[in-house]
């Protein structure tokens, strides 16, 4: 944490004792609960100590992890016609990043909360959707139509800065002539990349990152900082930076002097979906942000998970995978063997449950898991969701939107829970506020997120929200707050076309990878994609021939 | 006009004649203003001109008598009496127009008696006020020429003022500023007696003083005359609702002038119960008579019953169900005696079935099918309203309707808000609906647009049900006829995702009529 971020927290805190103001006491912030992940199942995979298993059963594919990548790797399991697998989650429900809650008000996010139009590349996560009835017709139109209730309505968002709302979230209000240009010679730029191909003829920037050029002069990219990559093409205007680094922030969960310029770019290069009656800045988005397709996914497609399920052993053998596997909820641990597993937890706690023959370098010049792991870091966040009386006020400026960006904030603003539903009058609401603790090293951010109460951080938040809406203080019903330590990997330079991940994916065995960790940027389609995969190595494995549903040419 | 030190006690009596002749100008003028003002005042407050001005003046002219005949009472010290009746009729006079309506403004039918109270005084000081100065000029004047020269200028300053009045006064300046205006004339007049006569005057400096007093106030009158205004005309608005409430954050106003009952939605007009009966037969009758088969209606919006009070018109339909959002609403047009003559008692018919919701909550959650919707909400003029008039909205609306089924949408003015209107047709069309646009002029609103959206062509009616007064076969033909002004122009299709007929809807109500 440097010291402008700690000075920041700590008026945060102050100011939210302040915002109570001073009949209340900090203590006396609405009430709420404290959300976390399995934290405890997972920290008994590092301290040991776990039951043996009592019983051994197998199943012909386990899958590790029900967030995106898992059910994905189900959905397509279970579209090839094969039902012999189960899904294990170390939650007690599945979601993973997408995760949500609801209350007497409104289904709200706690992670992941839109999709934007999918790209052609990334074909499974249009598959998904047209099954789902959000992408209407054949999905592998080039301006597919989707449902007008899954856009996102108009006002889609707006920023706060200078004391007042604008639309859109460029903060180009009262700038000089030279720095509205510089952000036009940025767009252009960007526009550019958008369009570029490499060498090789694929995409410069595409989602699913897979599908993107393998071109050295692009991947070149990838070995600075994107704040480095600004200031070496001449952008210097605080609008360009601050912008780039809000990106960067949301979508990785890390400030621009840490993201690879090849990540930062991506952002803003990759999405180049059209859509018939939308936007191509449009979003996907619910209520509950994409836990509706998680919905979808588990109910609607009847996927099931074993939850509360701790898999602590990993032991690839040559016939078969034998998982050790605490059950919480039966206070047991049982043996799994399974053909072939598609692992859609995160890369860490593989590498800490894999029993590798040996650390460091292997006889086929492969580097062990744990080793690889290494280049993996992840970005601690903190989500809180405020549960309002009414919808905040608009006092002057751009009309209440989806996304309400504080732009002289480390948070990333609000979004309104209620904004897709379609009652006319202004009710109760739910904002869901985020924060990425980007100031400093990840250890640093989670001992500041693990170090704060529920009451600290419901106080800062409201501090936080005081500034454009001087009421919500008095608004605010209620505060639950979640501390994610471990949010989303951090595509920091050399990740995404570095070695680790190169020899992770070259890796061959019985343990498939599926989850976003495997392309370094932590994303829907990426999940998806990354499940979709795996389930299609593993299909092939067994000998089962089918189309992939995945992109397959330009 | 300085006297050097040691002159006669008199101004030269030449001028001193013209000094004084000019203030009968000046009094003529000031004692006409305040009658124009008292009949002006009762006319714009209680309504009827002719009678206000004959009964303003008649009673001004009789108490201008009856001052006239009382100056023969005041005896010794003239001029000092001059003075002081000249700052009473500054004051009385100044005050005039404020009084009047502030005391409307509290005292209702009070301010009859506060008119006529100062229409009397100011007449009866404006009486005394001519003998006195010809009285004054007496001495200076042979009789012939008294005469002849104080009625001259007594006339001439009323032409001045008559003149005056009507074309700058009451425009510019308004009632309660012209009022002060005068009324610091008055004071001036009383000021120059003051120094005119300051030798015969006992105290002359006390005098002045109590001229510059009343200067001074009325001064401070003038200048916090908006104030007046605004404190007087907000309590006269209250004083004319009949009934206000704000329930489910709106706040709903009714206000009653004369026989015009008028309801506010924030602010808004609904309707005036003068014209109203224009919107609600061009509203349901263009597609309900032409739906003879219709026996299930919906009215969406329209918590007032008047949409329904037409519906109701037709034997054949069965049951009708409303679904306003507002319970305050349903419940005080259900409930209130002169708002059930208005609607009939519509929404006590025991065909009808009122349902508190949102609309397009409601709709997504009903399976019941409709014959015939009437959708009568608010305008587009914010986003969430705007929702009301997407193509989700509407593809719903479909849903809903039978397979002959019809809707009727009311959307807005065609002529103000002409983009916005055939949005609302080009949203209609791509949710495949056949989009029978028409109009209809109702003066309180002004030229307004409606939409007949159906499956099949719409076909007009061959008949309209008895006692319409507005709505008939004759005028049915012009109602769907578009002039220039507001033909077709192209327009985007308001999605949920672009709100496009809010944006269209802003500028066009802030620009009015296009080319």
């Amino acid at each position: 944490m440097d010291r402008r971020d700690f000075l920041g927290a700590g008026a945060a805190v102050v100011a939210a004792g302040w915002s109570g103001g001073c009949a209340r006491s900090r203590a006396t912030v609405p009430p709420g609960e404290l959300l976390s992940t399995g934290h405890a199942l997972g920290h008994g995979l590092r301290d040991g100590g776990l039951p043996a298993p009592g019983e051994s059963r197998k199943v012909r594919v386990a899958i590790v992890g029900a967030g995106v990548s898992g059910l994905s790797a189900a959905w397509r399991l279970r579209r090839a016609g094969f039902e012999d697998f189960e899904i294990l989650e170390l939650e007690g429900r599945p979601g993973g990043n997408a995760r949500s809650g609801a209350n007497d008000v409104s289904p709200y996010p706690w992670g992941a909360h839109y999709i934007p139009l999918p790209t052609r590349e990334a074909r499974a996560t249009r598959l998904l959707l047209a099954e789902l009835g959000v992408l209407r017709g054949d999905p592998d139109d080039p301006t597919p139509r989707f449902d007008e209730r899954a856009l996102c309505q108009a006002p889609q968002d707006r920023h706060f800065r200078l004391g007042t709302w604008e639309e859109g979230l460029v903060p180009l209000a009262g700038r000089t002539k030279a720095e509205t240009d510089e952000w036009h010679r940025f767009h252009d730029r960007m526009q550019a990349f958008k369009a570029m191909r490499g060498r090789d003829g694929r995409r410069a920037f595409a989602i699913p990152v897979d599908f993107s050029s393998r071109d050295p002069a692009l991947a070149a990219l990838d070995r600075v900082t994107m704040r480095e990559w600004l200031l070496a093409e001449g952008f210097r205007s605080e609008a360009v930076h601050w912008l780039v680094n809000y990106a960067c922030r949301d979508d990785y969960g890390c400030a621009h002097r840490d993201v690879s310029a090849w990540a930062g770019i991506h952002y803003f290069a990759s999405r180049d979906a059209q859509a018939r009656d939308a936007d191509p800045e449009a979003v996907l988005t619910w209520p509950d942000g994409i836990g509706f397709v998680v919905r979808g996914m588990v109910e609607r497609l009847g996927l099931r998970a074993t939850p509360d399920a701790l898999v602590y052993r990993v032991e690839e053998g040559p016939r078969e995978a034998r998982l050790g596997v605490y059950l919480a909820r039966e206070k047991r641990s049982v043996e799994i063997r399974a053909e072939h597993v598609v692992w859609a937890a995160p890369l860490g706690f593989l590498a800490r449950a894999h029993a590798d023959p040996s650390p460091g370098k292997e006889a086929g010049g492969e580097v062990s898991l744990s080793g690889l792991a290494r280049a993996w870091t992840y970005a601690p966040w903190l989500t809180a969701n405020l549960t309002l009386s009414e919808p905040p006020y608009v006092h002057h400026g751009a009309p209440l939107s989806w996304d309400n960006v504080i732009v002289d904030s480390d948070s990333l603003g609000y979004v309104v829970a209620t904004h897709q539903g379609v009652a006319t009058r202004p009710g109760p609401t739910v904002l869901t506020w985020y924060l990425p603790l980007s100031g400093g090293s990840p250890a640093e951010g989670r001992q500041r997120l693990l170090s704060a109460t529920r009451e600290q951080w419901a106080g800062a938040a409201l501090a936080d929200l005081a500034k454009p809406h001087p009421e919500i203080g008095s608004i605010t019903k209620r505060i639950d707050v979640f501390a994610n330590g471990h949010a989303m990997v951090r595509p920091v330079p050399g990740l995404i076309w570095g070695e680790a991940r190169r020899n992770l994916l070259a890796r061959r065995g019985r343990v498939h990878l599926a989850h976003a960790d495997a392309s370094g940027i932590s994303i829907f389609e990426e999940a998806n994609d990354r499940g979709v995969q795996a389930a299609e190595a593993v299909l092939a494995a067994l000998g089962e021939r089918g189309q992939s549903v995945r992109w397959a040419g330009s | 006009m300085a006297a050097a030190p040691g002159a006669a006690v008199l101004p030269p009596s030449e001028v001193l004649n013209r000094a004084l002749l000019a203030s009968v100008f000046v009094i003529a003028a000031c004692g006409l203003v305040y009658e124009l003002i008292a009949a002006a005042a009762s006319t714009y407050l209680l309504g009827d001109s002719i009678t206000q001005f004959s009964v303003v003046i008649g009673v001004y002219l009789a108490a201008m008598g009856v001052g006239s005949w009382a100056s023969r009472h005041v005896v010794s010290g003239i001029v000092s009496r001059f003075i002081d009746i000249e700052l009473m009729i500054a004051v009385v006079g100044g005050f005039s127009a404020a009084l009047m309506f502030l005391s409307f403004a509290w005292m209702g039918t009070g301010f009859r008696v506060v008119l006529y109270g100062l229409v009397v005084l100011v007449g009866i000081l404006v009486g005394l006020e001519i003998p006195l100065v010809m009285r004054i000029l007496k001495e200076r004047l042979g009789f012939r020429d008294l005469v002849a020269q104080v009625l001259t200028f007594d006339y001439l300053g009323a032409l001045a003022v008559s003149i005056a009045f009507p074309l700058l006064l009451a425009p510019r300046l308004g009632l309660i500023r012209t009022a002060f205006l005068f009324g610091i004339l008055n004071a001036v007049v009383a000021l120059w007696a003051v120094w005119l006569f300051r030798a015969q005057l006992r105290r002359p400096v006390a005098a002045a003083s109590r001229c510059a007093a009343v200067l001074v106030a009325l001064v401070a009158g003038f200048v916090s005359a908006e104030n007046l205004t605004r404190l007087a005309e907000d309590q006269i608005y209250a004083d004319q609702i009949v009934h206000a409430e704000t329930s489910r954050g709106q706040r709903i106003v009714l206000t009653r002038w004369r026989d015009d009952l008028r309801l506010y939605l924030n602010g808004n007009l609904q309707f005036s119960s003068l014209d109203e009966y224009r919107y609600h037969e061009a509203l349901v009758h263009p597609g309900l008579a032409a739906a003879p088969h219709a026996r299930r209606a919906l009215v969406l919006g329209g918590g007032d019953g008047l949409a329904l009070r037409e519906v109701l018109r037709y034997p054949q339909i069965e049951s009708v169900t409303l679904v306003d959002l507002d319970p305050a609403i349903t419940r005080l047009f259900a409930d209130a005696p002169p708002l059930r003559a208005l609607n009939a008692d519509s929404l006590n018919s025991p065909k009808v079935t009122v349902v508190n919701a949102d609309a397009f909550v409601w709709l997504e959650q009903s399976r019941d099918q409709f014959d015939f919707v009437v959708v009568d909400f608010p305008d587009p003029s914010n986003h969430s309203l705007g929702k009301l008039y997407t193509a989700s909205f509407y593809a719903m609306l479909k849903r809903r309707l039978s397979a002959r089924g019809m809707a009727v949408i009311q959307s807005t003015s065609p002529l103000y808000a002409r983009r916005s209107f055939w949005c609302v047709v080009t949203t209609l069309e791509s949710v495949g609906f056949e989009a029978t646009p028409y109009h209809a002029l109702v003066p309180s609103f002004g030229e307004w647009g409606f939409i007949i959206a159906s499956n099949a062509p719409y076909a007009p009616p061959e008949r309209y049900p008895f006692g319409l007064r507005f709505v008939t076969p004759e005028i049915h033909p012009a109602l769907f006829r578009f002039p220039k002004d507001m033909a077709r122009v192209p327009a985007e299709v308001n999605r949920l995702n672009n709100q496009a007929l809010v944006g269209y809807f802003e500028s066009e109500w802030r620009r009015g009529p296009s080319e």
